[in-house]
């Protein structure tokens, strides 16, 4: 077809051409990018896995001890809160009260495990917090327990150390920066509510922590060590960010 | 200083260039934008769909979301390829405030934003703007009408509101007072969504214009466009 009878045609057709064209570049450049992708591929891996480091330099310096989570009305916490693991609520572990022991490793002076009677006596403080989830959902609750700078400082941990790691009776895995566990709001909670934290919930303790996304707040929790190396996490080890700072 | 140098003349073809309507920087600065936006966007429709902020029945397509394949992300990892779409999303954040940033200081500072994006006045929008729904505006390459200024504006301006609405959902403890100027942690979000609705509109009017006169897109590769290509020609009512 010449130029000349390309241009005699109506101009609405010519439009037409031009949005079919537009169409077919931005769905093929968006296929390109989503359906035959890049993102497996080893090299964008490494690449994303870079910035994603770079990212857990980037929240540790936004990070301020002093900086506190808002907090709520009670009336505004939710008691049926969502249930929210790697597996469904029928396997949660149900650990017992008597048997629970707390082990303790890592740069720690004092290794001697924790019942749960002695960790009962420890003084207690409740928050009425959001809990942000990496998915995207967010809820009110309320916790109740002992700061775990408290606990470091008790059981002489080395404050100085870079990473507070935790390992769970359900396989789950962890660590946090030294500056989050020492955060006045990073509790170990012993409680829902004014009740028991149930085990759907993560009976005998979760470490709640309302400077950090959901995953970053473990349940079950039956280690405590103080390291200096990384240590990576369940999730983390699946490519989500290690900081994860809210 | 010594003696003058003297250059001797080049020998030019006797057709003069066109002169240059985008310098190399802005072209440079275009074009990281456009990928950092195809990126955030994409990438932020899967993270969207992980769990809508919207309460309405309405999620993307996966395959037209950025962040792997997702029966491969089930298998190897046990969820539906979020993490690579976050870490998509706050690797290309950076590529995309720092681009950014370099725009606004260069655009302020060399002139650009106050040459070519004004002045703006609400008679002449509405003059164009009507003249575009007829199908009457002329586009003279390198010149902005009144609509073009205000689309510039506007979309710098939903950009803004993005950003800060992402950050304010990134960081709602170390930056409360900007989650809570946004309505707070799950309003937030909605408006980042409806920020990125608003950028996505513009794009798609952007690409369709700019498909409509092709020099535009010379023009922005190689910073001027040759004259015979141009195809835009004033039009009179």
């Amino acid at each position: 077809m010449t130029r000349a009878t390309l241009e005699r045609k109506p101009l609405v057709r010519g439009i037409e051409r031009r949005l079919f064209l537009r169409q077919t570049l931005s769905l093929g450049a968006l296929v390109m990018l989503g359906g035959c992708d890049i993102s497996d591929q080893d090299s964008v891996q490494a690449v994303l896995r870079a910035m994603s480091r770079w990212n857990d330099r980037a929240q540790a310096l936004l990070f301020r001890e002093s900086r506190l989570a808002p907090t709520f009305a009670e009336s505004e916490a939710v008691r049926d809160f969502r249930y929210n693991a790697y597996f469904p609520v029928e396997a949660v572990p149900k650990l017992s009260a008597d048997d629970y022991r707390l082990e303790l490793s890592g740069l720690i002076s004092d290794k001697r495990p924790w019942t749960l009677e002695r960790l009962h006596a420890l003084p207690q403080e409740s928050q009425v917090t959001r809990h942000v989830c990496v998915e995207g959902w967010s809820m009110i609750g309320k916790w109740r327990g002992t700061p775990l700078g408290t606990f470091l400082q008790r059981v002489g941990a080395d404050l100085t150390a870079k990473y507070v790691g935790y390992r769970c009776a359900d396989g789950y895995y962890g660590s946090i920066d030294m500056p989050t566990a020492l955060h006045p709001q990073t509790i170990m909670a012993f409680g829902f509510f004014d009740e028991t934290i149930p085990a759907k919930y993560g009976f005998p303790f979760k470490i709640r922590i309302p400077t950090k996304l959901g995953f970053k707040n473990p349940k079950w929790v039956t280690t405590l060590y103080v390291t200096n190396r990384p240590t990576g996490g369940f999730w983390e080890d699946r490519g989500y960010n290690w900081f994860s700072g809210l | 200083m010594t003696a003058a140098v003297v250059r001797p003349a080049t020998p030019r073809a006797a057709v003069p260039r066109p002169a240059v309507l985008h310098p190399l920087s802005r072209r440079i600065m275009h074009w990281l934008n456009a990928l950092a936006i195809l990126i955030m966007i994409g990438s932020g429709w899967r993270i969207y769909d992980s769990y809508p902020a919207l309460s309405i029945d309405f999620g993307f397509p996966p395959a037209y979301t950025l962040g792997g394949d997702l029966s491969r992300s089930e298998a190897l990892n046990n969820e539906d390829g979020l993490a690579n779409a976050l870490a998509w999303h706050f690797g290309a954040m950076w590529l995309l405030v720092i681009n950014l940033a370099v725009y606004l200081i260069v655009g302020f500072v060399s002139g650009h934003f106050r040459r070519d994006f004004l002045p703006l006045r609400l008679s002449g929008l509405i003059h164009d703007f009507v003249a575009a729904l007829r199908f009457r505006l002329a586009h003279t390459l390198g010149e902005y009408n009144a609509v073009q200024k205000f689309f510039y504006w506007g979309v710098l301006f939903a950009l803004l509101v993005t950003i800060l609405s992402g950050l304010s959902i990134w960081k709602p403890v170390q930056f409360h007072e900007l989650t809570w100027l946004f309505g707070g942690y799950e309003f937030a979000r909605v408006v980042h969504f409806f920020g990125m609705c608003a950028i996505a509109a513009f794009i798609v009017v952007h690409v369709a214009l700019a498909l409509l006169v092709p020099s535009t897109i010379v023009a922005m590769v190689l910073g001027r466009a040759p004259r015979g290509h141009h195809h835009s020609k004033k039009k009179q009512p």
